[in-house]
Parts: structure tokens; C-alpha cells; sequence
């Protein structure tokens, strides 16, 4: 059953990117060109997003255990560290350039063509290299 | 198009409900680069691991899917290389640093109002935004 929930919610993921256009980068772009043709479409797309989340996380409040099984995740870190900041404008520079982000990129794979396929294996490069690197340079300083 | 925003918000709806199901039924966070960067760097195990990956199944295929039905849209992505390996190590490194992307920091932390997700939210978009500036407003490479 959590095997079948897994891949429906997957599923369900990458038609909700796709139906909102999140899989076509001039979209995304778009709504990153806040100095050109700013186009609004992102905000609803993740106003959408947050509003079914929003409730989810109330009804996770009053629970201890996920329906079927295991505990829910715990309270979220708070502390905002360097590697949040550093990440996260890394990330935004990827995705400016690009106008994909990890969701989007898995969910086009399927239909992105060769340049879908080469930003995936970059992306998944940097993801296996990235704990070996993170430590080689705290090991550095 | 004029109903952009209308089919933004129902792929939105359809977005935060795959996160609230696989949170209250399998006790997970539906952020696409932990589940796919445990995965490949092997920090994820077991069960888990194998759920990842049927999630993954499920996002990557059934696009695929209503592609071979129906016809995808196009994704127009850029065919410059160095651009899509640049953007590709950015997102894949920057998002497992930060332990989060759009979805995880930003659709499942937001909606928690959790302090890391909606600095990070802040830090992607300003960097995006200033990106685009940039590179195709001040270059004009993309």
C-alpha cells in the first residue's frame, strides 16, 4: 500500500507540474524576469501548492504516527546557517539560467529531448559530489 | 494565455495534495531534490529508498504517459550545453547543500511556516530573478 501511495503521489506531482505549465522554462523563466515580460502564473501555481499542504500540516499536528505507519516528521530546524543561504543562491542561479528546478526536471525527462537528459545527469552529478566536496572544503579551512 | 493562471492553480492544487497525501499516509516531505539526491548519493536506505524511487517512477512517468497519449508541451529547453550543465550542477549542488528546492522549502516548509523554507524561498527567487536579470537582459545568452 505505501508503495502504491509512493508512486500515486509522484504521479499526481508531475501532473500538477505539467497541467500548471512549471514544465515549460519560458513559464518559469518568466516569472523570474521580473525586468521584462513578468508572467504572474508561479504564484499560483504555489499558492495552489500550500494551500491542500497548510491543512495537511494542521491534521500532522494532532497526530503522532503517519496513517500507514511511521512517525511524522518532527518539528523543522530552524537555525539559518551559511549552507542554507550559500544552497539556496546557488540553486537560484541554476535555475534562472535553466528555468527548471529538480521537480520539473524529473517530471520532463520523459519529454525534454537531449536537453533534458543533459541538465539531469549535471544535476545528479553535483548531488553525488556534493557531500565529498562540502567536506573536503570545511576539512580546507 | 489569459487562463494561465487558472490551470496554474488547479496544477498547484494537484502539486500540494500529492504532498499532503504522501505526508499523512506514508509520513514522508515531498521535496523532489531529497528524494532524489538520497537516492543517488546513497544517503537514503531501505524502505525508504524504495519508496523514493517508486515516487520518482510515478513523477517521471506519468508525464511520459499523457506525453505518448496526448502530446506534452514543449519544454523549450535552452540547447546551449555549457548553459545546461552550468544550470544543471548549480541546482543539483546548491538545492542538497541547502537540503531543499521548490518543493521542499518551498511548497512543504511555506505551508508550515517554517523559518529556513521561506529564507530559503527568499534566497532562490532573488537569485533567480537576479539571474535572468543578468543573463538576458544584461548578456542576452539566454
Amino acid at each position: 500500500m505505501r508503495a502504491l501511495i509512493a508512486a500515486g503521489a509522484g504521479g499526481l506531482f508531475g501532473l500538477g507540474l505539467l497541467i500548471s505549465g512549471m514544465t515549460d522554462t519560458t513559464k518559469v523563466q518568466g516569472w523570474l524576469d521580473i525586468f521584462g515580460a513578468w508572467d504572474p502564473t508561479l504564484a499560483f501555481v504555489l499558492g495552489g501548492a500550500i494551500i491542500p499542504m497548510a491543512i495537511a500540516w494542521r491534521i500532522a499536528a494532532k497526530r503522532r504516527d503517519a496513517i500507514l505507519g511511521g512517525v511524522l516528521p518532527a518539528q523543522p530546524a530552524t537555525e539559518i546557517t551559511p549552507r542554507l543561504a550559500v544552497g539556496s543562491g546557488l540553486f537560484g542561479l541554476g535555475w534562472g539560467l535553466s528555468g527548471l528546478c529538480p521537480g520539473p526536471a524529473m517530471a520532463s525527462l520523459g519529454f525534454g529531448g537531449w536537453q533534458g537528459l543533459v541538465f539531469f545527469l549535471a544535476m545528479i552529478a553535483a548531488m553525488m559530489a556534493q557531500p565529498k566536496v562540502t567536506a573536503a572544503l570545511s576539512q580546507a579551512r | 494565455m489569459p487562463l494561465d493562471w487558472v490551470w496554474g492553480l488547479a496544477g498547484g492544487l494537484m502539486i500540494g495534495s500529492a504532498a499532503a497525501i504522501f505526508l499523512l499516509l506514508n509520513g514522508r516531505i515531498m521535496g523532489a531534490s531529497g528524494l532524489l539526491g538520497g537516492v543517488v548519493d546513497g544517503s537514503t536506505k531501505g524502505a525508504a529508498r524504495k519508496e523514493g524511487l517508486l515516487f520518482m517512477a510515478g513523477l517521471i512517468g506519468a508525464p511520459l504517459l499523457v506525453h505518448l497519449l496526448r502530446g506534452a508541451p514543449p519544454t523549450h529547453l535552452t540547447s546551449n550545453v555549457t548553459v545546461l550543465i552550468l544550470a544543471g550542477l548549480c541546482v543539483g549542488f546548491g538545492t542538497r547543500l541547502a537540503n531543499g528546492c521548490t518543493s521542499g522549502h518551498g511548497v512543504c516548509g511555506i505551508s508550515r511556516l517554517s523559518t529556513r523554507g521561506i529564507v530559503a524561498t527568499l534566497f532562490y527567487l532573488v537569485a533567480g530573478a537576479l539571474t535572468v536579470w543578468v543573463f538576458r537582459h544584461l548578456l542576452g545568452v539566454i
